[in-house]
């Protein structure tokens, strides 16, 4: 679960990490009233999306004047705000940052991530901030330097002084980045994590360290027990038709294709959506109904899926272990029924009471087109699709 | 003979009493020689109890030192799971096979490092198990898709494991083992280990290998396979349509940072000689016609 730059910020100051004095805005008139109560003669007034690359898509204004505050507040609330991250359509902004001006010497990128193959927390850090780090490991490896950190131990005092010199801090700064740095490993645990950026950390004119940037992104199988990460979930940042299906505990992911698939399994769905492009159509969704599909889920699904105007077809493919293929195939028809499919529904069943399943969708008496196996039933509804 | 289990496998259930427990162990009871092989089951405070003929111990060391089991399967609901595998490599037992779905990332890295210099191998979690097919099945798979032989089968996700062993089934192929070691990012055996140990299995002639995007695991196992495998391997990657950053359905099936796409993998296991289909229904038949050929 993603959330917003001044939320994570917010975190960030409960763990002793530096960040510029700021606070969240909603409207044009807020923008300016805390502007004039943060003071000063220089703010930065910033897009509050779930997307990275903001300030080279125009959401991110420096102002020097509380008329400058307004202006940017005026151009940058409502925009439709385009960058590497959103798509094409891009992501309507509805909140806004306002924080104080900082006077940057210079700027570092501090990363946090589960790394797989140490099976720990990894430290990443790099000279180059304000960069994208894919660039940087892409370009200049040998400027990110990484720390897989020793759980039991947490990032030590001696670990956290040579990342800071190794990324060119000042000797004056290194216990205050160490402060940091320790500061961010603990949030990344206590929160349970999955990534975390501060990109880009400042040098400021008088020396301090200071978080500009934050990112996090949570582990949404722990947020049973932060609910006060819970309470920072945004769902207009979010894909309505995502966040239905998991009310429903649907696993379904918006494609840019014409064919709806409905799977038991995320393997079996990812190739599913594989084999239709590999037959020349293109998928419109990820959709695992999981291993318990009951009729209700299923005509959930359907729901979902059909809300999708360029949908021209649907297969399902269930490999039923635990879930039966009788029982899957009426839910099918249940739901066929229900929603008055208006495209046309190819089915694939194997496995547990294929048999049965089969039957029961032939005996229904909807326009059911039956595919044999994976590789059949996938080159039907891409002919469907077609209209062929 | 066959990897990591077989009919002589003794096994203690972990969360046996709750439904979804109680719902496997009896399928695999049911199964093969499961009647013998499932001796145990594990729920705090229900010591005493039985199930199906089973009994129940408080804790995983009775069950160990009163049943003889030396190897678990774990249905404990997920905030309780990772202390479920803790509990068993304290123990001292010689597999677990944890099949809960979602347990907390941060819960999987303290348990593996707990586990760090002990003995006890996991599987998964987030699986579906492992089957040796007529001798012995732990885990959530529909038994009666598999057939015994001499192909070994390693995936990371579930029905697209059935999938495979369907294909191969239906086509007179049976297998050795078939093991699912799981969607999350933070787990016990990978490709590799499973790789490694089918190497040596004199009773495997070939392995499917099915992996998915997300991470680096299926790269590592492809470097080396290069020069250690003696065996031929078909191998199939999930998620060559799937977009970047985006989970898709499994924890650890994302492409994030420019890694873990599907076609770095591709690229790598072809290089490492891996007989690679990018079409899910051929696994079957491709490795049908390598057999021939060979």
């Amino acid at each position: 679960m993603k959330i917003h730059e001044y939320q994570g910020k917010e975190i960030l100051r409960q763990f002793g990490v530096p960040t510029p004095r700021g606070k969240p805005c909603f409207s044009v008139d807020e923008a300016v009233a805390v502007a004039t109560e943060l003071g000063g003669n220089v703010w930065v007034v910033k897009a509050q999306i779930h997307a990275g690359g903001r300030g080279k898509g125009g959401g991110v204004k420096v102002a020097r004047s509380l008329d400058e505050v307004r202006s940017a507040a005026q151009q940058i609330l409502g925009m439709q705000l385009v960058t590497h991250q959103t798509g094409a359509a891009g992501q309507t902004v509805r909140r806004l940052l306002v924080e104080e001006g900082a006077h940057i010497v210079k700027e570092f990128y501090l990363g946090m991530v589960v790394d797989r193959s140490s099976q720990r927390v990894a430290l990443l850090a790099s000279s180059e901030g304000g960069m994208e780090i894919e660039e940087v490991a892409a370009h200049q490896p040998e400027k990110i330097h990484t720390v897989r950190i020793d759980p039991l131990t947490g990032l030590t005092d001696a670990e956290g002084a040579q990342v800071a010199r190794d990324i060119g801090l000042p000797e004056s700064a290194v216990a205050e980045t160490v402060t940091i740095l320790q500061g961010l490993y603990r949030a990344f645990v206590e929160k349970d994590a999955m990534l975390a950026e501060i990109n880009p950390l400042i040098l400021t004119g008088d020396g301090r360290v200071v978080a500009l940037d934050a990112k996090f992104n949570f582990d949404s199988n722990a947020l049973y027990r932060h609910p006060e990460v819970v309470a920072y979930r945004d769902l207009d940042e979010e894909d309505p038709a995502e966040v239905e299906a998991s009310a429903f505990d649907l696993s379904y992911i918006s494609l840019d294709g014409d064919i709806g698939c409905l799977v038991n399994g995320a393997g079996l769905a990812m190739a599913t959506m594989d084999i239709i492009k590999l037959y020349g159509g293109s998928p419109a969704n990820f959709l695992d109904v999981g291993g318990g599909a009951t009729t209700e889920k299923v005509t959930e699904a359907f729901k979902l899926m059909l809300k999708n105007p360029n949908l021209k077809a649907i297969l399902v493919n269930i490999f039923g272990g635990i879930m039966k293929c009788d029982v899957i195939a009426e839910g099918v028809v249940a739901a066929a029924r229900q929603v008055h499919l208006t495209v046309p529904l190819v089915v694939r069943l194997e496995g547990t009471n294929v048999a049965l399943g089969k039957q029961i969708l032939a005996d229904s008496g909807l326009p059911i087109i039956s595919g044999d196996e994976m590789a059949d039933a996938a080159q039907k509804v891409v002919a469907a699709a077609r209209g062929v | 003979m066959s990897i990591l289990i077989d009919k002589n496998t003794r096994v203690m259930t972990q969360g046996m009493t709750g439904k979804v427990g109680q719902f496997h162990t009896v399928n695999c009871q049911a199964y093969a020689n499961g009647k013998n092989c499932f001796v145990a089951g594990v729920t705090p405070k229900k010591g005493g109890q039985s199930f199906e003929g089973i009994p129940i111990y408080n804790s995983v060391l009775e069950a160990k030192q009163q049943s003889g089991a030396t190897v678990s399967v774990i249905y404990v609901p997920p905030p309780f799971a990772a202390a479920a595998i803790d509990e068993a490599v304290e123990a001292d037992l010689d597999l677990v096979i944890c099949i809960t779905e979602g347990i907390p990332v941060h819960d999987m890295l303290r348990t593996r490092q707990k586990m760090q210099g002990k003995r006890t191998i996991l599987i998964g979690p987030n699986c579906p198990g492992l089957i040796t097919p007529d001798e012995i099945k732990i885990g959530i798979m529909p038994g009666h898709i598999h057939k015994k032989g001499r192909i070994g089968v390693v995936s990371r996700s579930g029905t697209l494991t059935y999938e495979a062993v369907g294909q191969l089934s239906a086509l007179g192929m049976g297998q050795s083992s078939c093991v699912g070691i799981g969607g999350d990012p933070i787990n016990g055996l990978k490709h590799i280990d499973v790789m490694r140990l089918f190497n040596d299995d004199p009773d495997t002639d070939a392995v499917i290998m099915v992996g998915e995007i997300g991470g680096s695991d299926e790269e590592e196992c492809a470097r080396w396979m290069k020069d250690n495998m003696r065996k031929p391997v078909v191998g199939f990657i999930a998620g060559v349509t799937a977009p970047a950053g985006k989970r898709m359905g499994h924890a650890g099936a994302i492409i994030s940072g420019g890694q873990g796409g599907a076609e770095t993998k591709l690229a790598v296991m072809e290089e490492a000689g891996i007989h690679i289909t990018r079409n899910p229904a051929e696994m079957g038949r491709l490795m049908q016609k390598i057999l021939k050929s060979s």
